[in-house]
């Protein structure tokens, strides 16, 4: 149980504005768990809510089976580290390294000792005796987990810990962060708005909007099958249709977005005459010759081309809709605007949404 | 134009204002303090130290003491009443609510100082406001003027906001995730005000220290309209030795000895302020 975390219809608002609602949430021990969504999704606040910086208005928080929503930060069993460091600016680094041993009045032999090890688990031995102002961003974000880890908590909370560095930096630590969790098995929870951050390192995401958890899974289960369009929407699926269901049968639900039809596997939540939301990859989308002879493929025209280096995303109109389409660098070849294609939307890459929230 | 004769102009008015109204009249007041009084109280230019020696006498020691002694106190009364004001407005009083509570804060400095007092003269005489009401529920009259305890009311009184301000001021600069880092890592709320708040306020204190125990030293007004005629403090001593024993040279020489008094509370408070400009 040491580690687990249950969150229970957890609310929490902030005058008129509901922050974090009805949120229910379970971290299994040694879990790497992301709260993913964009700024104002409610992901700091629950956060903030572990962490007892805020007390719920609603609902029950367990940490290792203990209901701590009436304990206040000082007395539970997490340690957060925080988005702008927070480092104390009066102490040098052992001194903020030690901070929480201190208060915990261990004994200075065991305190010097802990704190080197800490420091040398962050790969910043020798820095004891230097000022905090003198460190770099890096420096300090490794200062302020060893920090929180030299207490061993059941729970590591990590507010956006890495937005603040740059982009090559921060891949480095994401690698390292996620080895660290492994090596220590300590359940750690990451708030983030960084889609590929989550991607990378958790176990399981759980994607936030407007105060709702709208899915909760595995990074490949996330990304192979979002539920909603806001979670496909955030996850990068680039072609997001509103089409109305013609007919369903033999498996298929056949669609129409203005002229373009097209045909997706029925996964039993569609209704013939309804509408619903789909959402295609881009790299699933299929781009052939103008004379490919493909019963199901549509005539489209080239609007623009988007080159990312390792792949190429093409713009195509078909039947008036805009489509997406990614080829790898390898695969593509030289195109031009205005130049005609066909278009395929291979049924099982064709996936429902919800509305979401 | 130079920058650097663009500097000079642009400094020379208050150089030259301090020359003339403060180094001039310093030098002739140490000048003064060297000489003696004539037997009708003009000054007599034969140097010695005489009158230094003069007012490190016990008699005059003790009044230095005492002078410290209140300085001291008000400045401690000063920092234990304001320090919550001041954290209740950088931390609990909404954003939109801290002007308004900072101007009442210093609304009092829109009446003379001498008035305030004669304030607390009706307040604290033996048939003042606050005899009456105690003579009202039945208790007994207190003797509350014209003793050091009503030095020590009016003094602190007055000089409440020179402690409150520089306390706000530090406080509204202490990062606030600081305090939530430090209960996140097990310290109590009163670990917290030791081991965060009060070192990375000490600027605050140091400035506010500064400000209250300077004045207090030379406190004037207070000890002479509120204190009792065997209450002599240095302001009050050295205002008596110009206007009524007429002996300049030696109110001089008691300046001069404040402000050496002066000169070591400011370098005592000079380490933390230095602390301040380093975070």
């Amino acid at each position: 149980m040491r580690g687990a975390i249950r969150v229970e219809g957890v609310g929490k608002s902030f005058g008129a504005t509901e922050a974090v609602r009805d949120v229910s949430l379970e971290v299994a021990p040694g879990e790497f768990v992301t709260l993913l969504g964009p700024s104002g999704c409610g992901k700091t606040t629950l956060l903030r809510l572990l962490a007892g910086f805020e007390t719920p208005d609603a609902g029950r928080l367990l940490i290792s089976g203990r209901d701590v929503a009436g304990l206040p930060p000082h007395r539970r069993p997490v340690n957060t580290v925080f988005q702008h460091y927070a480092l104390f600016p009066h102490q040098d680094v052992a001194g903020n390294v030690a901070f929480g041993l201190r208060m915990q009045k261990r004994p200075a032999a065991e305190v010097r000792e802990r704190v080197a090890r800490a420091l040398e688990l962050v790969q910043l031995a020798g820095f004891e005796s230097r000022r905090v102002d003198e460190l770099s961003g890096g420096q300090k974000q490794r200062v302020a987990l060893a920090r929180a880890l030299v207490l061993e908590p059941e729970v590591l909370l990590l507010d956006e810990p890495l937005a603040a560095l740059d982009a090559k930096l921060r891949a480095q630590m994401q690698v390292e962060l996620k080895n660290l969790q492994e090596r220590l098995r300590m359940t750690f929870v990451f708030v983030t708005h960084d889609r590929d951050e989550a991607l990378i390192m958790s176990d399981r995401v759980a994607v936030m909007n407007a105060g709702r958890v709208e899915q909760h899974g595995t990074p490949d289960a996330l990304y192979d099958r979002p539920r909603t369009r806001f979670v496909a929407d955030f996850l990068g699926m680039r072609n997001l249709l509103r089409a109305r269901v013609e007919a369903v049968e033999a498996g298929l639900a056949r669609l129409a977005c203005g002229e373009l039809r097209f045909a997706a596997r029925d996964d039993g939540g569609y209704r013939a005459g309804e509408e619903a939301w789909v959402g295609v990859r881009p790299e699933r989308v299929r781009l052939l010759a103008a004379d490919a002879a493909e019963p199901d493929a549509h005539d489209g025209v080239v609007e623009d081309e988007i080159y990312l280096g390792d792949r190429t995303d093409w713009v195509v109109r078909a039947a008036g809709t805009a489509i997406v389409a990614a080829e790898s660098a390898r695969g593509a070849q030289p195109r031009g605007r205005g130049e005609k294609v066909r278009l395929a939307l291979p049924p099982e890459a064709v996936l429902r949404l919800e509305d979401g929230a | 134009m130079s920058a650097r004769r663009q500097a000079l102009l642009l400094l020379a008015p208050a150089a030259l204002t301090l020359l003339v109204l403060f180094a001039v009249p310093q030098a002739l007041m140490f000048e003064a303090s060297l000489g003696r009084r004539s037997a009708y109280g003009g000054i007599v230019h034969e140097w010695s130290l005489a009158n230094y020696a003069r007012a490190l006498e016990p008699l005059y020691l003790g009044i230095f003491a005492r002078s410290v002694g209140l300085a001291a106190l008000t400045t401690a009364l000063c920092l234990a009443l304001a320090w919550p004001v001041a954290w209740w407005i950088a931390f609990r009083v909404p954003q939109r609510h801290k002007s308004a509570l900072l101007v009442l804060l210093v609304l009092p400095f829109w009446t003379s100082f001498l008035v305030r007092m004669y304030a607390w003269i009706v307040l604290l005489r033996t048939e003042g406001v606050i005899n009456a009401a105690l003579a009202a529920v039945g208790l007994p009259a207190f003797d509350l003027l014209y003793n050091d305890l009503a030095v020590l009311i009016g003094q602190v009184y007055g000089e409440l906001p020179f402690m409150a301000l520089p306390l706000y001021a530090s406080m509204e600069k202490l990062d606030r995730r600081l305090l939530e880092a430090a209960a996140d890592l097990g310290a109590s709320p009163l670990r917290r005000l030791r081991e965060v708040a009060l070192p990375l306020t000490l600027p605050g204190i140091a400035a506010g220290g500064v400000l209250v125990f300077i004045p207090s030293l030379g406190a004037y007004l207070a000890p002479d309209l509120l204190g009792g005629a065997k209450g002599v403090y240095v302001g009050n001593l050295v205002q008596a030795q110009f206007a009524v024993a007429r002996d300049a040279p030696f109110g001089a020489a008691l300046s001069f000895v404040l402000a050496l008094l002066v000169l070591v509370a400011v370098a005592a408070a000079r380490r933390p302020l230095a602390a301040a400009r380093a975070l």
